[in-house]
């Protein structure tokens, strides 16, 4: 059974202007999304930078207000359903995409990654201590680091500070925003190894926005592929990297940096071809307004944003 | 002949802890030739961001030592009005953080023509709007009139980083810092930042220094790259040299952990043990030997020193020669 579904999500931003501050016009930052996540896997979410993925999670976890679409968790909708928001709340977390702002500057390690135990746990001071401290190991963190205040913290070492908060509570479902871009390869492979740990161990689902198509390989099962505010590809891990469909993932693909500083020029020989076949095939693949169509499936995991055949 | 742009000469810098200072960069000497790209690549933590500040003369609290040369120039006896000719103009810096870079209060065409408005107090209000919808457009912003008007929490976080390149590259600057410029933004906007600063680098005849931990940044745009652990450069070489022949142990273990696209869901290369925090620091002996415990301690020399072993390639402490990965056989 999916964990989380999304059916036409779509979450509309008011743009005031004038003198009087009316509303002007939307900012369609998702405009009919609709995916579903499998127990215990790992769903990527990658798009350009403003293409609606964090908007998105923040719609899922409940901060930012759903314009129309539904959100069922547990085949539960909790779009409508109050009731079955305080579990909720609980179950799903996300790690933030910015670890500056995330953290509250004013608090201490210790109460930043206690603060969710506080609100859901009755622990006594020594217990809840220890927590944060096994918590803080396991994001490689000394434990001495409890007393401390995070611009004492690398930005590296903060985003870890946030992964320890979202663990706290042994969730079902975490949605990680970039949880790692911030963080150097090492601290990376550690982050993004530990998570696949206790993924397994917790029996976790994610849901995980990065534009870094390495990690995403690395980590995900299965890939949705945003363009303003709408889907333009979804499909397995195979079906996007070795299949991608959409002149839109291929361009994507292609702009993956290569490893070896010799292949340099060959590599942006091949990026400028991608380039070409992007500008010239534009409006093969977008709509008259630029946007991606609807998807349609072209088997039985891989759904591309073409234009209705006849 | 490259002309040397900036000089550091044994370059310490150090934040107060309690009633002690402990040096975050630790003897770092590095230079930036005219159209040139130096990568600074290095765990979290070891001081990078703290050296960028340095250079931009931007802590006020910690203790600097060493010096900083900037076109011939020591930084240190730099006065305030030279400083503010300096940074900004001759200098620009890409901040790792753009929230903190940016006046939530003001809107992001304000920001940006103050940044050109500065050094440039003749241009016309109207030329000034363009030059900023211009820049706008160069870094890839849509709808650069619309986003004009808009406050900075109403941009993406990928959009907040490219105003901030925007202000950076606005007044052209001779050396661009830029840390960790393209981390929140995707590959196909990565590509065309990268293109700008090769254009900047390339036309300007600009230095740059590149902190990144994206090693195929590091590949695409790098012409030396600086390794740094715990507050030191520990390996420093051209980047041809430094993907094909890495030596120190930190190298080699840094791009064993990158994602390889072969074994997708494998485990990636993790280092062992964690960096410890400033105070921790181990001040004596190799820093990285606390890493690699399996490597005999008699591997490692006792105030490690920086050996050219080839032209250009320089490689901290003795232990490359013994090291090897845990899993590998043993000679
Ligand atoms: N509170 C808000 N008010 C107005 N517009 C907003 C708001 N939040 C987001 N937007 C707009 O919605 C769009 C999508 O933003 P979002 O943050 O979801 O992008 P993203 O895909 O996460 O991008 P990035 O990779 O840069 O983080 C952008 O155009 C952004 O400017
Ligand atoms: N103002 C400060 N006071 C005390 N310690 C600090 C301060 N700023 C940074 N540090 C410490 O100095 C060290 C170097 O920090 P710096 O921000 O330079 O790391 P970095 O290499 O840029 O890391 P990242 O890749 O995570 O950005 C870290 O141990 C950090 O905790
Ligand atoms: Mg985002
Ligand atoms: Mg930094």
């Amino acid at each position: 059974m999916s964990i989380l579904k999304v059916k036409d999500l779509k979450v509309h931003f008011p743009i005031k202007g004038g003198i009087f501050g009316r509303t002007v016009d939307y900012v369609k930052a998702v405009d009919g999304v609709s995916f579903s996540i499998e127990k215990g896997m790992t769903y990527g979410l990658v798009g350009e930078s403003g293409s609606g993925k964090t908007t998105t999670g923040r719609a899922i976890i409940g901060l930012n207000k759903i314009t129309s679409g539904n959100v069922l968790f547990e085949g539960k909708d909790i779009t409508s359903y109050r009731r079955a928001k305080a579990d909720y709340y609980k179950d799903v977390q996300m790690i933030f995409q910015d670890p500056y702002s995330s953290l509250n500057p004013r608090k201490r390690v210790l109460d930043i990654v206690a603060e969710p135990l506080r609100n859901f746990e009755k622990l006594s001071r020594q217990e809840e201590k220890k927590r944060v401290q096994e918590l803080l190991e396991l994001v490689g963190l000394s434990p001495e680091s409890i007393l401390k205040y995070p611009h004492q913290f690398s930005g590296g070492q903060r985003q870890r500070i946030g992964i320890a908060r979202a663990i706290a509570l042994k969730p079902k479902l975490i949605i990680a925003d970039e949880p790692v871009s911030a963080l150097d390869v090492s601290v990376q492979a550690q982050v993004l190894n530990f998570m696949q740990d206790i993924q397994k161990e917790l029996d976790l689902t994610y849901l995980f926005i990065s534009h870094d198509l390495g990690v995403i390989r690395h980590m995900c099962n299965r890939i949705g592929i945003m363009y303003k505010g709408r889907y333009v590809e979804e499909g397995t891990t195979e079906d996007i990297f070795n299949n991608p469909q959409h002149i839109y993932t291929k361009r994507l693909v292609a702009a993956i940096p290569d490893i070896d500083p010799n292949k340099r020029k060959e590599h942006a020989k091949f990026r400028q071809e991608v380039q070409r076949e992007y500008e010239q095939s534009f409006n093969d693949y977008f709509d008259e307004n630029g946007l991606a169509y609807d998807l349609q499936s072209i088997s039985d995991t891989h759904l591309v944003a073409l234009p209705k055949k006849g | 002949m490259s002309q040397a742009l900036l000089k550091i000469k044994n370059l310490k810098t150090s934040f107060r802890i309690k009633d002690d200072y402990y040096a975050a960069v630790d003897d770092v000497s590095l230079t930036v030739n005219k159209n040139e790209v130096l990568a600074i690549v290095g765990e979290s933590g070891c001081g990078k961001s703290a050296l960028a500040f340095s250079i931009m003369g931007l802590h006020n609290r910690a203790k600097i030592e060493g010096n900083i040369l900037f076109k011939g120039k020591d930084l240190a006896n730099a006065s305030p009005t030279e400083w503010s000719k300096i940074r900004g103009k001759e200098m620009g810096m890409i901040f790792q953080d753009p929230l903190t870079a940016l006046n939530p209060l003001m809107i992001i065409g304000d920001q940006i023509g103050e940044a050109i408005y500065l050094h440039n107090k003749n241009i016309s209000k109207e030329q000034r709007k363009l030059k900023v919808i211009d820049l706008l457009e160069k870094v890839g912003i849509p709808h650069p009139e619309r986003v004009y008007d808009q406050f900075p929490h109403e941009l993406s976080g990928g959009m907040r980083q490219r105003v901030v390149i925007a202000t950076a590259i606005a007044n052209q600057p001779e050396l661009l810092i830029a840390d960790e410029p393209t981390t929140a933004l995707d590959v196909t906007i990565q590509s065309q930042i990268l293109d700008l600063m090769k254009q900047l680098k390339e036309d300007m005849d600009a230095g740059i220094i590149m902190i990144t931990h994206d090693l195929g940044v590091v590949a695409e745009m790098a012409d030396r790259v600086a390794v740094m652990y715990a507050g030191q450069i520990v390996e420093i070489a051209d980047v041809y040299t430094l993907f094909e022949n890495p030596q120190h142990p930190y190298t080699r273990s840094l791009l064993n952990s990158v994602p390889n696209n072969k074994e997708a869901s494998s485990k990636l290369h993790v280092i062992q043990g964690i960096v410890p925090s400033l105070q921790f620091l181990p001040r004596k002996g190799c820093r990285f030997s606390a890493r690699i415990p399996w490597i005999d301690v008699s591997a490692h020399e006792e105030n490690p020193q920086l050996h050219e072993i080839e032209p250009g390639h320089f490689v901290r402490c003795s232990c490359y020669k013994h090291f090897h990965f845990p899993e590998e056989e043993v000679q």
